[in-house]
């Protein structure tokens, strides 16, 4: 990856991160957390990986994305907007009566939302019907999704991940956003899913391990799963929950409450320093 | 295709329907480990290309076929009735209902008809669970002719359909002239005096329960609901306005279901005396079903009971 790349992957993750936390902030509720620790995959998704085209969001052979861990709602729409999908000005009326942002992603009510989800779970079995579907068809369409680590505690991940081994959906990708936190505290003290790439291999899967917040270790990661056939790919990200706020990183409190004036104030002034490095304009 | 008169299971003509219109590319079909008993066998034998088993995983199945379905496959998750809206309730409310997808779910082995495995496979609590999610269609055939009707009219149909079958043979009632339409309900004999208004195979117990009130001189008039959600009001109020008195009849707890459904349209349009007939909050046991149908009250005499006890009210 040139470097030009790498630092306009890092801006846009940047706009992402300061947008997700502005709606999370205007809706004064919402998941700030783990949006920002899964935003980096995210924006080098849709910036850098997935055939899509804002302007064709329903193309039959695009490539397709589902948020498993659907409470992340903020960073979708806040990468939807950076991509030209929804306005940037309708961000921060996320969570609002009359907007048609919801909490959880409606894909009835907003473009470029491939799948609604928002109960655990639910959302890597869709992805697994659609890779299916691209199956049926012979279709060349890749599908994604981001799960959560808590999520896994869902037994109906592992139906879902038992069904795309048998069924062989090498066209299917799943990241999952290990940033090791979850609502009552950390995984392993909750109900602890480790070790997540044991057990993704006992399932027959292709099983990478990366850093999540390393654009280039995804870039590689991305081009293995590709290349993988026979099997899907679960790509193990190691993040940061609430990273790139220093207040907010690895604090389980931040999983679902908003920041107030101040504390939002201040994690803006931290994102536009670090835009400010990268010579970007804030 | 069906003989009037012939013993056959809606289950069979789901198959075979399955089988016979899943020539439309679009349609696939799903099972959770029971495609001999669902029938769903019979499509995979013709389709096997588009036959997929799930396993023993009931929710993943429903959200599996969600995501399908966005794909522009008209995907048919079948299973128990138990399993599919009782275990995956949530699953089909929030994949299937919320964004309004293109999801049949083919429901066997509904009500208590199932007979001998007993109460844990005797779902009598499907039509109000599925009533009660926004966007979602409920078919519940009486005959083999219904049913094959029904899968023909949920793939035309877009959106989410629960369809409601049984294990048991039943009478074919409908021949090969009759018309079905969602959300139409099917006046299937005159009356004056009451209506019994029945679903699924309680429609051939309300026609047995006529014949035994019309030797007591009494006239009833015979409605069948095929399509419990939306239901038809119009032909609910027409009957309580002309005939006085309403019977429900339902293989189904008389809370949530059918009963629930017309006294819904009854108290807020044209409120008669009315009586349900379905079992009564309670669970079912294991037995052969006509003895079942006996001890649990879903019976033409039962049925006969209660018009004479709804007829009494009008006074």
């Amino acid at each position: 990856m040139n470097t030009e790349t790498l630092t306009s992957l890092k801006l846009s993750a940047a706009n992402v991160r300061k947008m997700a936390l502005e709606a999370v902030h205007s809706a004064k509720s919402g998941h700030p957390g783990g949006s920002l620790s899964a935003t980096d995959i995210l924006t080098y998704l849709y910036k850098a990986e997935m055939n899509v085209d804002p302007k064709n969001p329903k193309d039959p052979d695009r490539d397709r994305f589902v948020l498993s861990k659907g409470h992340a709602a903020p960073l979708l729409y806040a990468v939807l907007a950076e991509c030209g999908y929804i306005p940037k000005e309708d961000i921060k009326t996320l969570r609002k009566a009359d907007s048609y942002l919801q909490g959880h992603p409606d894909m009835k009510g907003t473009n470029g939302v491939d799948m609604s989800t928002g109960s655990l779970g639910q959302g890597i079995s869709a992805a697994c019907g659609m890779a299916l579907a691209g199956k049926i068809d012979n279709k060349d369409y890749r599908v994604y999704a981001i799960l959560g680590d808590g999520e896994c505690e869902e037994g109906q991940v592992w139906e879902a991940a038992m069904l795309a081994a048998h069924y062989n959906l090498d066209n299917l990708c799943v990241f999952l956003d290990f940033n090791g936190l979850q609502i009552d505290g950390d995984i392993t003290e909750v109900m602890n899913p480790t070790p997540f790439d044991k057990k993704f291999e006992a399932f027959q899967w292709n099983v990478i391990t990366i850093d999540g917040h390393n654009f280039e270790e995804i870039e590689a990661a991305l081009a293995k799963a590709k290349a993988t056939k026979g099997m899907p790919t679960i790509i193990i990200a190691n993040t940061v929950k609430g990273k790139g706020v220093s207040f907010m990183e690895n604090q389980a409190s931040w999983h679902g409450s908003a920041p107030n004036d101040e504390q939002y104030a201040q994690a803006i002034a931290e994102i536009d320093e670090e835009i400010k490095l990268l010579g970007g304009a804030c | 295709m069906y003989m009037i008169g012939e013993k056959k299971a809606t289950r069979e003509a789901y198959g075979a329907a399955l089988a016979e219109f899943g020539c439309d590319e679009r349609v696939v079909v799903f099972d959770a480990d029971l495609s001999p008993a669902t029938k769903t066998g019979t499509f995979k034998k013709e389709h096997p290309e588009r036959f997929f088993n799930c396993g023993i995983a009931e929710g993943n199945m429903m959200s599996v076929a969600a995501g399908m379905s966005t794909c522009g496959k008209i995907v048919f998750a079948s299973s128990f009735a138990m399993f599919a809206a009782g275990r995956s309730f949530e699953q089909i409310r929030n994949s299937i209902g919320y964004p309004k997808l293109n999801v049949k779910i083919g429901a066997t082995h509904a009500g208590i008809s199932v007979g001998e495995d007993g109460a844990t496979h005797q779902c009598l609590e499907d039509i109000g669970l599925m009533r009660t999610i926004p966007n979602m269609v409920i078919l519940n055939p009486a005959d083999a002719a219904e049913a094959r009707l029904a899968v023909k009219a949920a793939i035309d149909y877009t959106g989410p359909v629960y369809l409601r079958f049984g294990r048991l043979a039943v009478p074919t009632i409908f021949g090969e002239d009759y018309k079905f339409e969602i959300g139409k309900g099917v006046q299937l004999s005159e009356g004056k005096d009451v209506t019994i208004i029945a679903t699924g195979l309680m429609v051939a117990h309300a026609l047995e329960a006529k014949t035994i009130l019309e030797e007591q001189g009494i006239s009833a008039r015979i409605i069948n609901i095929h399509t419990i959600k939306p239901i038809d009001r119009e032909i609910i109020v027409k009957a309580a306005k002309e005939t006085g008195a309403i019977v429900t009849a339902e293989e189904h707890n008389i809370i949530g279901g059918l009963g629930s459904a017309v006294a819904e349209v009854l108290c807020e349009e044209c409120p008669v005396p009315m009586l349900r007939v379905g079992t009564r909050d309670e669970f079912g046991r294991s037995g052969a079903p006509a003895k079942l149908f006996e001890i649990y009250g879903l019976d033409a005499k039962t049925i006969a009971e209660k018009v004479k006890e709804a007829i009494a009210k009008k006074n």
